[in-house]
């Protein structure tokens, strides 16, 4: 964490901009980019001098896949804002391009910079004057009240907890290991082997299990999961389109990547709302009626917010209950539409906020947007730029974590020396420890002799 | 009376810190004079007759590559050598001997005696004369005050010792010698805060009475592998040990006889080694175990005594008899020598500096268990660090800091000085974050060279150690550069070793790096022009075979490198940084840490701190250039 390693960052403002600048500072900052950014075929990228500008593409180097077209300008060290080499990707394609080349640049081996970091680095490298000292002592200092707060957060959240219990379990492993190198001649039985091995694996899933639990990284990747959902014919694709007019975000499908259904983004008040199953919403008009609510069911399931549309023209529907029923569980808000129109269905009973809309004269969408916003603003991501960062850093040490175990793996597999195996264990008790506390040789060396009779 | 004599460094104690320290300061040309309470008690082994092992045959080589002398005498003395962990790799591997323990120490008496420029007497010093914050000598019990520049204090388990055996308590440096019941009052007058810990140590057997056939024996390896970088041991006579163990009925009596206990009855408030467990703290806290090793050491050649390693004991004697009694092998046994607990006086060694020097009185150094260490081996290097660093600065040049990625020596210093210790602190190889390359192997190419320039390697030493590292040199050189074309001669001997045969030229080198090959197999489809001598052979399988692991860790030193070289003014004035919690301004003050890196490494000082400690460095430097 205190090492000189290599940072990146979005540098533009969240939200949507003809282009995005991600920057990344260190020692290996062209290297690292230089692992995500291929240059025009004809050109080899060796920027050996400093401020050019190179032209080509972000491209996932385990798929080969494109992720946006993009120019790289390469600065070296020292004449750069943090007097370390730095290299800029300026990409074109919107949000969800920028999210996928700051995760390929992590796993190319950057790290999420942390608030004020390339302004901190910046001063400890003398580059700004002892005037903006104070203002990088401030944020610093915000810096640690932020990261309590977060930290207090994760803890009710059980991400504390559970990262404690792994990182437990992981001491008791290396103890093991430890115990075995530096007290061989003891009567002590190690975990060696086999048993490591199966040890190593449960880790391994616990950490698996606790990145794929992360739905703010989600939901910041790809934006809130949002069904548009409702019997046939109440005006889900009317709702849709007129949201669209309005609000329809700028998101360039990526190249390369799968997705099944052709998705549409909207941007309400910056939060970034991806509409699941819009072919669903789009074919209701030859749809029978049995199929659409099963399929507004499905939608429901994997969705982070969900706008169910009634006819306020139409008295309630058995088939609305089972849409509402669904809902209950759900962040949901209820969209009494045709507002337009003399009303004849009742209020439904339920605890969801209900707004009238037209989608035909545009009545009531500020009043659903302002909804959908105090919502979300309620419900998982308090705060938005906070929740980022805590996700964020949390995620790449578990994904440090993740890939010294299966490391440590591999050598357990092939039969290597237990002093191997231990550095890639140390590895990743030092990730998990970053996001819950540093690792000290005393907590190791405190295990071994709790766990087993030492001493002759 | 003050002698007539003026030494540029006094050394208080003859043991294993305190030999060292002064063979080094006389090496390095100073006027040393070395005091102990009893000359016959110079370098005695005061618990197991065995130096080296995991971590600490990696400290006894380190003394050896710098020019110490505790290598070069086990070597001569020890009766039985081993490498432990042979079977895992190089890293880990640790070379124990045991010793017979007179000739060690009578072996040690010699050398110190026939030191150029080293003077030793008898004296209990009683008092360290300071002036002006300096320290300008040393005064005995007998009245008698030795001036001198640096004062070396190597007191082991002396100060105020206090012996237990059951509920009978008497002061004792150690069993049968008088302790030293002053000095360390003298330092409290200094103003050092001094503390209390507590060890222990078993009893020793008659041979005669010991039934061998009933236990397995340990023989030593053959040929005996040696400590030295540059004296090829001439071994005496190689003898075994012997393994036994404890029983239900060992543990009964144990448990029957708690209330006789002074660490169970509270009467030691000392601390002690949670890895040198007492036999009875093992019997409660391992409740489940229904049994313990016992590892029966010679304490000698020429002498029947046998220590009892693993039955550690503060039990009456009466317990100790009948315990001991009742293991397998030992039904006869007669003790000649009882186990005992000792509590002594120690001065948390956040009070000295990485230098040994202790930052409240200028000249004055600690080294060894008065540092609250354990082992004669981590009393060795501190002896060795602190007689170098005493001479350093009477010669005004550079102290000598040994960084955590060069040695395990500076993991010790380090880890002392930047954390203290709560109980007597021994060296684990766990310890070394940079562990893969602080190995035994190639301890003589990480410290020869600063051995040399401090001037403690002679030439004859340094000689062998510029044709070893020619030797590699070359050798690897032509591994890279030798290529080996497929023929049936070499693809036969590499699917005879369980590897793929080869399709094109390929180097030395390449093949050198298949786990199923070593440096044997290689020289016999090209030799060198002349055969390598072992070490250097070895050397070069090392690097070649574990090139991956090693280089991950010489980027971590890399990377941490920036953060050491960060270097903390002394004059920091840690209570003008807004910013810092209580507790961690606190802790920065008492340790007034050399630099960033070692300032990250204090327990509670968190990586917020350590930026507003940096800022407020940044400020302070650029201050004083406007100023």
């Amino acid at each position: 964490m205190l090492d000189q390693d290599t940072i990146c960052a979005v540098s533009t403002p969240p939200g949507e901009g003809g282009i995005g600048i991600i920057r990344i500072s260190g020692n290996d900052a062209v290297a690292v980019a230089s692992k995500v950014f291929k240059p025009r075929a004809d050109k080899q990228l060796t920027p050996e001098e400093s401020h050019t500008i190179h032209y080509g593409h972000v491209m996932d180097p385990a798929t080969g896949d494109v992720v946006d077209e993009a120019l790289m300008t390469v600065m070296k060290s020292p004449a750069t804002y943090t007097r370390e080499d730095v290299v800029e990707i300026n990409c074109h394609g919107g949000m969800i391009p920028l999210r996928r080349t700051m995760e390929l640049l992590i796993a190319a081996g950057a790290r999420q910079a942390e608030p004020g970091e390339f302004t901190k680095r910046a001063f400890l490298n003398g580059r700004i004057d002892l005037v903006q000292a104070e203002a990088v002592m401030d944020i610093i200092r915000s810096r640690t009240e932020l990261s309590h707060r977060a930290a207090n957060e994760q803890l009710l959240g059980g991400l504390s907890s559970e990262v404690a219990a792994l990182r437990d379990r992981l001491l008791s492993a290396l103890a093991s290991v430890e115990a075995g190198i530096d007290f061989p001649e003891e009567d002590i039985e190690t975990d060696t082997g086999r048993l490591l091995a199966e040890d190593l694996a449960e880790l391994l899933s616990g950490v698996e299990k606790l990145l794929s639990s992360f739905i703010y990284g989600r939901i910041l990747r790809d934006g809130f999961a949002t069904a548009i959902v409702g019997r046939p014919n109440v005006g889900k694709s009317s709702l849709l389109n007129a949201l669209l007019k309005q609000d329809r975000a700028i998101v360039t499908p990526v190249p390369g990547t799968t997705r099944d259904v052709i998705e549409e983004y909207l941007n309400v008040g910056g939060m970034l709302l991806r509409i699941v199953d819009t072919a669903g919403i789009r074919e209701t008009h030859d749809m029978v009626e049995q199929e659409g609510v099963r399929r507004s069911l499905g939608a429901i399931e994997n969705a982070d917010v969900v706008l169910v549309v009634l006819d306020g023209s139409e008295p309630i529907h058995e088939s609305d209950y089972r849409v509402l029923d669904a809902v209950k569980e759900k962040k949901g808000i209820v969209i009494v539409n045709k507002s337009d129109l003399p009303r004849t269905l009742e209020r439904p009973d339920v605890q969801a906020p209900i707004i009238a809309v037209s989608c035909r004269t545009g009545e009531g969408l500020d009043d659903l947007k302002h909804a959908i916003l105090e919502m979300i603003q309620q419900g998982a991501v308090a705060a938005r730029d906070h929740a980022w960062a805590v996700n964020q850093r949390h995620r790449t040490a578990l994904e440090q974590a993740k890939a010294s175990l299966q490391k440590a793996s591999e050598s357990v597999t092939g039969g290597l020396s237990p002093e191997f195996i231990a550095v890639d264990l140390r590895g990743a008790l030092d990730s998990l420890g970053l996001i819950i506390g540093a690792t000290y040789t005393e907590d190791i060396l405190e295990r071994i002799f709790n766990d087993f009779c030492i001493g002759k | 009376m003050t002698f007539q004599k003026k030494y540029d460094v006094i050394v208080i104690g003859a043991g294993h810190a305190g030999c060292e320290a002064a063979l080094a300061a006389a090496r390095m040309g100073c006027s040393t004079l070395m005091l102990t309470m009893n000359l016959d008690s110079i370098a005695v082994m005061s618990c197991n007759p065995a130096i080296g092992g995991l971590a600490k045959g990696h400290l006894v080589k380190e003394i050896d590559a710098l020019g110490g002398e505790m290598g070069n005498v086990i070597d001569r003395t020890g009766i039985q050598f081993r490498i432990l962990n042979r079977s895992k790799g190089p890293a880990v591997r640790g070379t124990r001997a045991q010793a017979d323990k007179q000739k060690y120490r009578l072996a040690m008496k010699e050398v110190v005696e026939k030191q150029q420029g080293l003077d030793v007497k008898q004296g209990l010093v009683e008092r360290v004369v300071v002036e002006d914050g300096k320290v300008i000598g040393v005064e005995t019990n007998i009245g008698v005050q030795y001036q001198g520049s640096a004062v070396i204090i190597t007191t082991g388990t002396f100060l105020k010792g206090l012996i237990h055996i059951g509920l009978v308590q008497y002061p004792s440096g150690r069993a049968g010698e008088f302790p030293s019941e002053k000095l360390s009052d003298s330092l409290r007058e200094l103003g050092f805060a001094i503390g209390r810990l507590k060890t222990g140590t078993p009893a020793r057997l008659n041979g005669r009475t010991i039934d061998f056939s009933k236990m397995s024996m340990q023989p030593g390896d053959d040929p005996p592998p040696f400590f030295s970088f540059t004296e090829k041991g001439h071994p005496l006579r190689q003898v075994p040990c012997y393994l036994t163990y404890t029983n239900e009925r060992t543990h009964e009596l144990i448990r029957g006889n708690l209330d006789r206990s002074p660490l169970y009855g509270g009467v030691i408030k000392g601390v002690g080694p949670r890895y040198c467990p007492s036999i009875e703290d093992k019997v409660m806290r391992f409740a489940d175990r229904d049994r313990h090793q016992v590892f029966l050491e010679p304490e000698g050649l020429d002498t029947e005594e046998y220590y009892a390693n693993g039955v550690s004991t503060s039990l009456p004697y009466d317990v100790q008899e009948k315990m001991l009694r009742s293991i397998n092998g030992l039904e006869e046994v007669e003790i000649m020598r009882s186990g005992y607990a000792i509590e002594y006086d120690f001065a948390p060694p956040t009070q000295i500096r990485h230098s040994l020097e202790t930052k409240r009185i200028e000249g004055l150094y600690f080294a060894g268990q008065i540092n609250g260490t354990s082992g004669y081996e981590e009393a060795a290097a501190q002896g060795l660090m602190a007689g170098i660093n005493a001479a350093l600065k009477i010669q005004e040049r550079e102290h000598l800091v040994l960084a955590r990625s060069e040695s395990y020596i500076g993991v010790l210093i380090d880890d002392l000085v930047t954390r203290g210790t709560l109980e007597p602190y021994r060296m684990f190889t766990s310890r070394a974050e940079y562990r893969l390359i602080l190995r035994e192997d190639n301890a003589d190419l990480r410290l020869r060279q600063k051995g040399r320039d401090i001037g403690l390697v002679d030439d004859a030493a340094w000689d062998v150690f510029t044709r070893k590292m020619q030797s590699i040199e070359q050798e690897m050189a032509r591994l890279r550069t030798t290529r080996v074309k497929p023929g049936s001669a070499v693809n036969e001997m590499l699917e005879a070793r369980g590897t793929t045969a080869i399709v094109e030229g390929t180097s030395l080198e390449q093949l050198l790096k298949r786990p199923e090959l070593g440096y044997g197999d290689i020289v016999t489809l090209a030799a060198p022009s002349e055969p390598l001598a072992p070490e250097a052979a070895e050397q070069i399988e090392i690097q070649i075979q574990y090139e991956g692991f090693i280089q991950r860790q010489l980027d971590q030193v890399e990377r941490f490198s920036s953060l050491e070289g960060k270097k903390i003014p002394l004059d920091m004035d840690y209570a003008a940084i807004p910013g810092l919690t209580t507790e961690v301004r606190q802790k920065l003050m008492d340790v007034q840490p050399a630099s960033i890196g070692q300032a990250s490494r204090i327990s509670g000082v968190t990586p917020a701190a350590i930026s507003l400690l940096i800022v407020a460095m940044e400020r302070k430097k650029r201050g004083k250039v406007a100023g």
